[in-house]
């Protein structure tokens, strides 16, 4: 099956819907799909738009999860059971784990999508996982019975209102004096994840990060998706530390629907 | 002996140098005047939004890189999906999204990254707007301004603009040719049936090579599980293997017609397709939609596949292989 076949748009009717919190609702879709932790597929709506989601589950059905944001996942929002989506993937880069033993996991919000597998994933290789999972607040706290069946799990909300109070980066500060990790993977708001890719510099630690930018094609064509030389469809959605320790862009801009370059605020 | 040491390496280099030039083919070749180290040009539309994304076709060993078509104002283009796949290629209806020549004059204002040679590509409504935009684009190091007077799929330019007609391109290659001295390449569109009579038309006006094709069509896919066109645009230009064998007859019939070089664009994915549509006539080829297939170093692997076929079949240079079809 060449790219073009395996590009194809496939029906994956959406076999259950649960809301989650206030914001974010879960898809479990009826087409079957494997994908490493931290790839990516497109989700089309006909007659709305196409836009790239992180999967939750694999396998013989696939889910995503979908914060309301915008014009696209408001429309989301009001599908039913048994609503048509096409989807056409997986695309990208995944996350690597090869050779670790403890790591730490830090999701900001709904980036903790992209993690949720991959903690799964890390504790069927016997990887010891301490899990960061900073939210807003209590009713925003996604996927916590299933990260703490895998992992130390430790929620921080900015308002106090659940576990810990502060913001993620000053919780992982007192967490990497403690302990001593192989690696470090995170995925959030980007000036989040530059913060802890600081952290991760200053503490010798390799890391894995999530990013995300506008995209369009997913298959390295269109170029909308670039941060410096890289195309997040294709070198990323998941990138290195030492990576994004060079990129000129990461944490700073991102190019719009024209491809304007702007400044990430 | 310390003088033999050190001259024996060098002998050695030496020997490999006449070695290599003697019995080795060569890729390079040059495109009005502009001299590239192979024959294969990033088609305007794939990456080329900025220069970080045409440093990677560079890096991935394109002889030439094109920009992304600039217009006058910024444009967001159609809404996703802007892509859609079937068995033999793809359909794309980006709908000329762009940040506007005012940003792109920003972003390539500095070429002195780029050790291939960089074209500009621009599009406008109407011939004043063009020219407006070559002039603008003139100031640039730019080493050639394309001119897509073919795109299939965005009310308003190209095919839909009515610019696929001899008239308007003399009209717009004209206007154009009056802003700048440097080389102009017409993309036109195989579509049309009239390609003979636009081209020459084009080079009357003052083109210097004709790119022969933009996207066929436009096309559509309909998914029929949701009973929907995939394209947001419903429409878009057909790329990739599917539409071959109409751009290698498209080149083949204009190499008869116009005596400007041809660069041949259209479903190329290995090596053996552009030495083929090299021997249609064309000077030079575009390579788009085989990066989503091989990555972005598949002007390298083009490359490496032309290098063995020229060497198994004794050919030395690409001018050997340019029109050999005609013979």
């Amino acid at each position: 099956m060449n790219e073009f076949e395996r590009s194809r748009v496939r029906e994956a009717r959406i076999l259950k819907i649960e809301q989650e919190t206030p914001t974010v609702k879960t898809f479990e879709l009826g087409v079957s799909l494997d994908a490493v932790p931290g790839q990516f597929v497109m989700v089309w709506l006909p007659r709305v738009a196409e836009k790239p989601f992180t999967l939750i589950k694999t396998g013989n059905t696939i889910a995503i999860a979908v914060k309301k944001r915008g014009g696209f996942t408001e429309k989301l929002f009001q599908l039913n059971e048994g609503s048509y989506l096409g989807i056409r993937g997986p695309y990208g880069k995944g996350f690597s784990w090869g050779g670790v033993k403890k790591v730490c996991v830090v999701a900001g919000g709904i980036g903790i999508a992209a993690l949720v597998r991959l903690a799964e994933e890390l504790a069927k290789s016997k990887v010891s996982v301490d899990f960061i999972a900073g939210f807003r607040t209590k009713s925003e706290v996604l996927f916590k019975e299933r990260i703490e069946n895998v992992a130390n799990l430790h929620i921080i909300t900015e308002d106090g209102s659940f576990g810990t109070k502060g913001i993620c980066s000053d919780v992982l500060m007192d967490f990497l004096k403690k302990n001593e990790y192989d690696k470090l993977y995170c995925c959030g708001p980007e000036l989040m994840m530059v913060k802890v890719l600081k952290l991760c510099k200053k503490f010798n630690l390799k890391a894995e990060f999530a990013v995300e930018r506008y995209m369009k094609c997913a298959v390295g064509l269109c170029g909308q998706c670039c941060l410096d030389e890289w195309l997040v469809c294709r070198d990323g959605p998941v990138f290195s530390s030492e990576q994004l320790l060079k990129s000129k862009e990461f944490g700073k801009f991102y190019y719009t629907k024209s491809g304007k370059k702007v400044a990430i605020q | 002996m310390q003088h033999l040491k050190e001259a024996t390496p060098c002998f050695l280099n030496l020997f490999i140098f006449i070695f290599g030039w003697v019995f080795l083919p060569s890729l390079e070749t040059e495109l009005c005047n502009v001299s590239l180290k192979n024959p294969l040009i990033l088609a305007s539309g794939v990456l080329g939004l900025s220069k970080n994304n045409l440093l990677r076709a560079q890096r991935g060993g394109a002889g030439a890189v094109t920009i992304k078509s600039v217009s006058l104002e910024e444009r967001s283009g159609h809404e996703t999906p802007n892509i859609a796949f079937f068995e033999a290629g793809m359909l794309n209806a980006f709908g000329y999204c762009n940040p506007g020549i005012e940003e792109a004059l920003k972003e390539f204002s500095d070429l002195s990254c780029f050790e291939v040679p960089v074209i500009a590509s621009c599009t406008a409504s109407n011939a004043s707007d063009f020219a407006k935009l070559v002039e603008a684009l003139d100031k640039l190091d730019f080493a050639a301004i394309e001119l897509p007077l073919s795109c299939p799929h965005t009310p308003g330019y190209g095919l839909l603009a009515g610019q696929g007609t001899p008239e308007a391109t003399k009209e717009i290659v004209e206007a154009c040719r009056k802003k700048t001295k440097k080389p102009l390449l017409v993309k036109i569109n195989a579509s049309l049936p009239r390609i003979g009579e636009i081209a020459l038309a084009a080079e009357k006006a003052g083109a210097n090579a004709i790119t022969c094709s933009n996207t066929l069509g436009p096309g559509m896919v309909i998914d029929i599980n949701s009973t929907k066109p995939v394209l947001a645009f419903k429409v878009g230009g057909v790329s990739g293997p599917a539409i071959r064998p109409i751009v290698v007859r498209s080149v083949y019939d204009l190499y008869k017609r116009i005596k400007i070089p041809i660069i041949g664009l259209g479903g190329v994915l290995r090596g053996e397709h552009v030495i083929e549509l090299l021997m249609a006539g064309a000077s030079c080829v575009g390579i788009g939609t085989a990066i989503a297939l091989r990555g972005h170093n598949v002007f390298e692997k083009c490359c490496d596949e032309m290098l063995a076929w020229m060497k198994k079949h004794g050919y030395k240079s690409i001018g050997e292989l340019i029109g050999l079809a005609h013979e």
